[in-house]
């Protein structure tokens, strides 16, 4: 360069000394170092909008409220802790850096920490979970399985050293000591009690010999139970063969396995009493067969009862025709009798007349008045005519008392008396 | 489990057997044996629910492969 050429650059360069120029570059560098340097770390709140998770992990948006937009951006290093789903039009609270991006001439937020606004992190994550579960129809009713009649064996998948083992062992053998137990411990909080609640439920699935799972845990704070609403959870849960019971928590929680599962309780002892209640209406409803058995064949006997006792009716009228004739008879014959003894009875009075009669007839009456009777011994011959007689004959003669015998002297044969 | 089936089997068959019984359309003589099937039924099925024995077990898997182990629960927390 030569002088005069310098001289005119200095010259320039004097001119534009007020003027200070700085070249895109420059300035940018100036920009970036006094806009890092006054915001430093920074809280930032507002909507997010055009949010991009790009291929390499990163995630790019924007940040909006009614009258600005900030440019955002969350690399892949950080992002993959963010526990919900960033999704335009969530309510944020950001912290970070502004960072120029001086190739697009840009300054942004650097995202370090991503907060929902309102409720939190956890929270949302649960709600969108839950939110995507449902409309995959995993809570659907329709995939509720029926747990089995009668439970004989069941399956817990929980911590095997805490209180909850032993409140449900307590139960079962008090309420159920039918029912065998077999458990697969696992951690039921921390980073890895998801992966090992899902893999106890898949390995209950392959050996098989379980009726039912009990998926349990005592109560804790939402952070404690935070496994139980882990993705992978849900979903063994739901492509579970065998029928699930959860048990999470105490009444306040609601977990994704509880939504999830065949039969939801609110704790492990109401599981245990589930079990319980199975056997004893099992108990009631044998003993109900019981007595419908006893009523039916006592119905059926009664009937054959009173079958019998009609045909025994049926059978009894032809002997009561029997009896009726015999009384009929009985009475013919009664009046028969009387019928008979009428007749003797007049025969015997009739009989005591011509008894009389006769008596009056008799001779003997007529020898009572002096008259004799005189008989031709030794015939006895009653003698009316004396021309019969001979002289010597012997007769006998009755008086009205006594009587003597007597030989004839002589017969005479005109209308005298003959005289012995 | 063979327990549960068997135990399923009979309650279905009892159901059977008291409708049966309760329609009057058998005969006296296969009414009364029914009937004493049905008690032996019920009878059993009580039975099993009312067995007092229950293994507690754990389940282990090494390697792919299950096996039980027997459960010990702490005799102090028993208490």
């Amino acid at each position: 360069m030569s002088k005069a050429t310098s001289d005119l650059f200095a010259a320039q360069t004097n001119h534009k000394k007020d003027k200070h120029v700085y070249t895109v570059s420059q300035i940018t560098q100036d920009i970036k170092l006094i806009l890092e340097n006054t915001f430093g770390e920074v809280w930032v709140e507002g909507e997010v909008s055009n949010f991009k998770a790009y291929p390499s992990g990163h995630f790019y948006f924007t940040l909006k409220d009614e009258g600005a937009v900030l440019a955002a951006a969350m690399f892949k290093n950080v992002n993959k802790d963010v526990k919900f789903k960033i999704e335009d039009g969530l309510k944020v609270i950001c912290s970070g850096r502004i960072e120029v991006y001086a190739p697009r001439g840009q300054y942004q937020l650097i995202v370090e920490k991503i907060e929902p606004k309102g409720i939190g992190a956890q929270q949302l994550a649960f709600e969108q979970l839950k939110n995507k579960l449902f409309k995959e129809g995993l809570f659907d009713q329709k995939h509720k399985k029926e747990l089995p009649l009668m439970p004989f064996c069941a399956g817990l998948v929980t911590s095997s050293a805490g209180a909850v083992v032993r409140d449900i062992l307590q139960i079962l053998k008090k309420g159920a000591p039918c029912v065998d137990v077999v458990i697969r411990g696992v951690r039921v909080q921390g980073e890895h009690a998801g992966r090992e609640i899902s893999e106890a439920v898949n390995d209950f699935n392959q050996f098989k010999q379980v009726d039912v799972i009990i998926i349990c845990r005592g109560g804790g704070s939402a952070e404690d139970l935070w496994s139980f609403n882990e993705e992978i959870v849900a979903r063994a849960i739901y492509n579970s063969q065998i029928p699930t019971i959860s048990a999470v928590g105490h009444q306040i929680n609601v977990t994704l396995s509880d939504l999830v599962a065949d039969v939801f309780v609110e704790t492990p002892s109401a599981a245990a009493k589930v079990i319980v209640d199975k056997k004893n209406a099992l108990l009631a409803e044998l003993d109900g067969y019981r007595y419908e058995l006893s009523s039916a064949i006592s119905n059926i006997l009664h009937r054959l009862k009173n079958t019998l006792a009609t045909l025994k009716g049926m059978l009894k009228s032809p002997l009561d025709r029997l009896l009726e004739k015999q009384q009929l008879l009985d009475e013919l014959n009664s009046g028969l009798n009387s019928h008979i003894q009428h007749a003797l009875d007049m025969w015997e009075e009739k009989f005591h007349s011509l008894m009389e009669r006769l008596e009056a007839l008799s001779p003997l009456a007529v020898l009572s008045r002096g008259y004799s009777l005189s008989s031709l011994m030794p015939e006895d011959k009653i003698i009316k005519d004396a021309s019969i007689l001979k002289p010597k004959d012997l007769i006998k003669t009755i008086l009205a008392k006594g009587s003597f015998l007597s030989s004839v002297q002589e017969v005479i044969k005109d209308e005298g008396k003959t005289k012995s | 489990m063979k327990e549960k089936q068997s135990l399923e089997d009979d309650i279905r068959r009892l159901q059977k057997i008291v409708e049966e019984l309760a329609s009057g359309k058998l005969t006296l003589g296969e009414s009364l044996k029914k009937y004493e099937e049905g008690v032996k039924l019920a009878q059993s099925c009580s039975s099993t629910l009312n067995e007092a024995q229950r293994k507690v077990e754990l389940l282990m898997k090494k390697e792919g492969k299950y096996s039980l182990e027997k459960f010990e629960d702490s005799p102090s927390q028993e208490k």
